[in-house]
């Protein structure tokens, strides 16, 4: 993913200015539109009433309940996939014979779309939690793995040599070289998957349930006689959400790893 | 990105034909492997309801898929049509768009936090408003193509046409070039590379905004397929479409990795010589 992490060079006030703009003249013209009745307000309500109704499920307990059970999936579904991929991907970037041989069996297992499990996942373990969290798992266990094996390949060999000529055994070579370099590329994984499995968590529970989240609410709060404000509101909160954790990430890699090039921007 | 994108067996090098086939042989011998692992594995859990054996799947797959061209045209070619149909678009209006907003600093600045924000938003969530708007038809499978595989295209764009090398332009701008001539042969095949593996990513999610737009209103179709499977619990079934989607996913990026080698020939060349 690119274009997310990129060093705002010029005035960063000047070009989150123009975003708000930007932004307030989207509102603008959904409100115009929906006003002047271009648009049916039974399917795509005025922005300002979209607003106000996330401003109240945003207080809303029952609501807030479905963010936390999303969030819950989202999150030991990470920890399940980064426990898995950065392990996996330390040992396959180690050696050339082990990376050759998964990456090719990576380069079949991973055209298998992550959606195509969810029958599947239905009917071997119901639609509980773990429903869930095998999806995002399977889903975000990919740029973890590849970004793991990439940066354990991007070690500096002599650095590698300097350790072993001063002494330091395999373990404290993989410990304080190998794994150090290679984190700036592992967060980078982490980050994406991150993004990919909160879409997937909320995509799981409009297409078939799973417990309480953001896309089961929104599937009871799509029914007749709800109004139809609930929905954008839903979806407007699943887009910030999204948005709030890619910014988190971003700023947690500038804050962790500025000491590295990636991250500094001045290598590609 | 292009993690796996550059693979060396694959690349036509001095060894030219002896390591091309020595990749097929790995390849080959990595799929063997995988196909053994799994027979075995599923032989020793014995339980063939849940876990089928894989020369089961695969005859199941033979079956119901390989071997019956009624069902290549009843949900195969239905399929097919939509993904590469909501993809083509995907790829046409993010790089038109996504050269438009990358040639303007402003342009950038001002809709940057709107692709955020839509991007992150789940693409089923807007089922509802695509069913409301476009019917449950093949229009409202095909947006939702579009709308799921758009970004990646057009962030690509974007930043590959804004990163283009400064002097470069302006030369085309000395030389009198035109704007049209400076967008097709400067700005364009400088980004190239991005905008491939933009492309990439997008195929990706085509075959899977394929799937769910056709797990929740529709008749044809490979994930309408699998939602019959499942609902009526033929796991079989399930597994067997699961092998075929992974297929079409593996024939689907293999083209286009194909196109990409022949497209983006010269540059890497051109990034050979220069190292």
């Amino acid at each position: 993913m690119t274009g997310t992490a990129r060093p705002q060079r010029h005035r960063p006030a000047a070009s989150a200015l123009r975003g708000l703009i930007g932004a307030a003249v989207l509102l603008a013209a959904v409100e115009g539109l929906t006003r002047a009745e271009l648009v049916n307000p039974a399917t795509l309500p005025p922005a300002s009433a979209i607003l106000t109704t996330t401003g109240r499920i945003l207080l809303d307990p029952e609501f807030l309940t479905s963010v936390g059970g999303t969030l819950l999936a989202w999150a030991i579904g990470m920890l399940i996939a980064a426990a898995m991929a950065v392990p996996l991907g330390v040992l396959l970037g180690s050696s050339r014979r082990s990376y050759l041989a998964a990456t090719m069996a990576i380069e079949f297992l991973r055209p298998i779309p992550s959606v195509a499990l969810i029958p599947l996942v239905i009917l071997l373990r119901g639609r509980g939690l773990d429903f869930k969290v095998i999806l995002i798992v399977y889903a975000s266990v990919w740029p973890i793995l590849f970004n793991t094996i990439y940066g354990m390949r991007d070690v500096d060999p002599q650095a590698r040599e300097t350790a072993r000529a001063y002494g330091l055994n395999r373990i404290a070579i993989l410990w304080r070289i190998s794994l150090r370099a290679a984190s700036p590329f592992i967060y980078t994984g982490v980050r994406i998957s991150a993004g990919i499995a909160l879409i997937l968590a909320i995509s799981a529970e409009l297409i078939a349930g799973g417990g309480p989240g953001i896309g089961t609410w929104m599937i009871a709060n799509s029914q007749a006689g709800v109004p139809r404000e609930f929905l954008y509101a839903g979806i407007v909160v699943s887009g910030l959400l999204g948005v709030a954790i890619n910014r988190l990430m971003v700023a947690g890699e500038h804050r962790l790893f500025a000491w590295h090039h990636r991250v500094r921007g001045s290598g590609s | 990105m292009s993690v796996a994108g550059g693979d060396a067996a694959t690349r036509p090098g001095v060894a030219g034909l002896g390591v091309w086939l020595g990749g097929v042989g790995l390849r080959l011998s990595v799929l063997i492997g995988m196909a053994v692992t799994w027979q075995l594995v599923t032989t020793l859990v014995d339980d063939p309801v849940n876990w089928p054996t894989f020369v089961d799947v695969i005859g199941r797959f033979w079956d119901s898929w390989a071997s019956d061209p009624d069902a290549w045209l009843r949900s195969l070619a239905p399929s097919l049509g939509r993904l590469l149909a909501g993809w083509f678009g995907a790829v046409i209006v993010g790089v038109a768009l996504g050269s438009l907003i990358g040639l303007s600093a402003v342009a950038r600045h001002s809709v940057g936090p709107i692709i955020q924000f839509l991007r992150a938003i789940p693409p089923p969530a807007l089922l509802p408003l695509f069913i409301v708007l476009l019917g449950i038809g093949d229009a409202m499978k095909v947006a939702m193509i579009l709308f799921g595989a758009i970004w990646p295209v057009l962030l690509n764009t974007v930043d590959g046409v804004s990163s283009v090398e400064p002097l470069h332009r302006e030369t085309g701008r000395v030389y009198r070039i035109g704007v049209r001539d400076e967008l097709t042969r400067i700005v364009l095949p400088s980004a190239a590379p991005k905008i491939f593996a933009g492309l990439r990513m997008s195929l990706s999610i085509a075959v899977i905004m394929m799937v769910i737009s056709e797990m929740v209103a529709t008749v044809n179709g490979v994930g309408f397929e699998l939602v019959q499977a499942q609902r009526s619990f033929r796991n079989l079934d399930v597994w067997a479409t699961i092998v075929l989607l992974g297929i079409i996913g593996y024939v689907l990026n293999a083209m286009l990795a194909a196109v990409e080698g022949y497209v983006l020939g010269w540059h890497r060349g051109a990034m050979r010589t220069r190292s």
